[in-house]
């Protein structure tokens, strides 16, 4: 047996361009059903795990998915917005905790998560560096966040506009890094954290600049009647909050009707829970309450039938590769048609040929299979980070 | 060493026919077989070594009556007893030439090859000339010095009978001389038997026989 391995590994590696093409061959058959089964067991443990923990979620009416998507893995679909006011209603409601979130805004690629330091205990979040959130204008980065941007607390990070087009949109606001979250294997690890207030900030709706009442500058001002200053849009606002300018920043209209994407509802028991669901059924409001777990689970299930459709187209890809391998293989028995004569005629058993032949694939097989191990444990180690770049956005 | 006796030997739906009443080599006789294209030269060989079988008829080879033996004990035989040089070297291109003139010991249980067979191969390879070449890849050698791996191949398995089919039929006229040199003293060295069938009549004075194979078919024959 020696004997055979030792000259199928010759020839396999005199041949190495035809050898590498066969072991990619069948590595690519291997590996592709099997790491795309360990991703989606990735993602479906990191779907359900989250949905799981988290027991309500109320938004805009519209698509469920969407709604639990952007609150629980801050994914880039944004759902219709609703108000603070909705929030204080689930908690006048006196049936469940709210925490409200504001998932709309980016910073250099990563999600900025606007919501209250009640969030961070609800997800059992902890600081491995610096603080919490104490001022507006501050962020706290999750641990991948931070890595992947290269942030320590301390650092500066700009929130990114909306829109490159969006000329009249505001400036981007430039936040103080105070600390960066241990890490949690979770959607909070690629998130850019700030007060809700911050959020505001953000988009415009809460503002600083110079007072108006001291400004001499005339085209600053547009109106001063009844003790009111309107500003033109020429007059700066402040693109970063600092101590110094901190006290000039203000809200305009009430704070009860700024946006938020979602409310994170935490019932203080089941009763209470089938009661909240039951309001937001029979209301007329235009809202939504969602369980993530069957939102999650109805996903899942279409994920698994997708992959089912791919099971099976992969089964074809397979079956075709391995009659082109077999097609391979019998043209490469006939070129060797000559060598076998020859051995053959010294005295060679066509079974030990057969057994050449065999240890030839056999070499093949055990070079793929040790390449296709080798592209699982990459795909294993990275399969939190890929379920996240490839299936939850 | 060969004794042939009332042979008929015809290819499997081919017309083909050859017909040998008596044919006899000696023991350490260097016998050349010569005869046109179709003639049945290779199909001697084949008979001898065992490769085809003839009904009806009787093949001697050193003592055995090969026609008698089961395939599986004539391929045993063959790799034991006889050694094959080719016109065409029949070298395998993915192996060097230490590994080439080792192959029969790896293709065949009936050899085992242990350190003293290394050692003897790479004696051989010393004695052809090409000691210093048996690292090399065999694409790399001249045609002359791949006849002389071939003839190492060959020999090493000590075999009683060499069975040369053209094997001087792809070389240049120096190198006929030079490596016909070094088969018969190989022959020589290791007490052997030649039958080789050429086409190289400047050659054939150097053998100890020569049968004209149309002509003994044609005396076979009538």
């Amino acid at each position: 047996m020696i004997d055979s391995i030792y000259i199928a590994w010759r020839y396999v590696s005199y041949n190495w361009v035809r050898s590498l093409t066969l072991v990619a061959c069948v590595t690519l058959i291997a590996v592709l059903p099997l790491s795309l089964e360990l991703l989606l067991d990735e993602s479906e443990r990191q779907l359900l795990s989250r949905a799981e923990t988290t027991p309500l979620v109320v938004g805009a009416k519209g698509s469920s998915l969407d709604l639990v998507m952007n609150s629980l893995y801050f994914g880039e679909t944004l759902p219709e917005l609703i108000s603070m006011a909705d929030a204080e209603g689930v908690t006048e409601s006196g049936l469940a905790q709210s925490l409200p979130l504001y998932v709309r805004f980016k910073a250099r690629g990563a999600p900025v998560v606007g919501a209250t330091l009640d969030y961070f205990d609800f997800r059992g979040l902890h600081i491995a560096q610096g603080r919490n959130l104490a001022l507006l204008g501050e962020c706290v980065l999750g641990a991948r966040a931070a890595e992947k941007l290269g942030l320590k607390s301390g650092d500066h990070l700009l929130s990114s506009p909306e829109s490159l087009f969006d000329l009249a949109g505001v400036y981007p606001l430039k936040m103080q890094v105070v600390g960066i979250l241990e890490p949690a294997h979770s959607a909070d690890d690629l998130a850019v954290f700030v007060d809700l207030k911050t959020a505001w900030v953000i988009q415009g709706l809460v503002h600083g600049h110079t007072d108006l009442t001291s400004v001499t500058d005339p085209t600053l001002v547009m109106d001063r009647s009844q003790g009111n200053v309107t500003a033109t849009a020429k007059l700066p606002q402040y693109a970063q909050i600092t101590p110094e300018n901190i006290d000039s920043f203000h809200f305009h209209g009430d704070p009860a009707d700024y946006p938020i994407t979602a409310v994170i509802a935490l019932p203080y028991d089941d009763k209470f829970s089938a009661i909240l669901r039951g309001r937001f059924v029979a209301g007329e409001q235009p809202l939504q309450i969602q369980v993530p777990g069957e939102v999650i689970e109805g996903l899942l299930a279409n994920i698994f039938r997708i992959k089912s459709v791919l099971d099976a187209v992969i089964l074809v890809v397979g079956l075709s590769t391995v009659l082109a391998l077999v097609l391979v293989f019998a043209l490469s028995l006939r070129l060797r048609q000559r060598e076998i004569q020859t051995i053959f005629k010294l005295g060679c058993s066509r079974l030990a040929i057969a057994r050449f032949l065999g240890a030839e694939i056999a070499i093949i097989l055990a070079a793929s299979a040790l390449l296709t191990l080798l592209l699982l444990g990459v795909v294993e180690h990275y399969d939190e980070q890929l379920v996240r770049t490839l299936f939850i956005r | 060493m060969i004794q042939i006796h009332g042979l008929n030997f015809t290819y499997p739906g081919g017309t083909f026919q050859l017909q040998i009443p008596s044919f006899r080599v000696q023991q350490g006789e260097k016998l050349a077989v010569i005869g046109p294209s179709g003639s049945g030269k290779t199909t001697l060989l084949n008979l001898v070594s065992g490769i085809v079988t003839a009904e009806p008829g009787e093949i001697n080879v050193a003592e055995t009556t090969v026609s008698a033996l089961s395939d599986a004990e004539r391929r045993d035989f063959r790799i034991r007893n006889i050694g094959f040089v080719f016109q065409d070297f029949e070298l395998l291109d993915y192996l060097n030439v230490l590994d080439n003139i080792l192959h029969p010991y790896r293709i065949s249980r009936a050899l085992r090859q242990d350190s003293g067979v290394r050692e003897r191969a790479a004696l051989l390879a010393a004695q052809m000339g090409i000691g210093d070449k048996l690292k090399r890849r065999t694409d790399a050698l001249s045609q002359g010095e791949k006849q002389r791996v071939a003839i190492c191949r060959a020999l090493l398995p000590g075999p009683r009978l060499l069975l040369a089919d053209e094997a001087t039929g792809n070389l240049d006229p120096r190198n006929k001389g030079r490596i016909l040199d070094l088969l018969f003293e190989a022959v020589d060295a290791h007490g052997a038997t030649l039958l080789a069938v050429t086409h190289d009549h400047e050659l054939l004075p150097r053998f100890d026989r020569v049968v004209d194979f149309a002509g003994f078919q044609q005396t076979a024959a009538a």
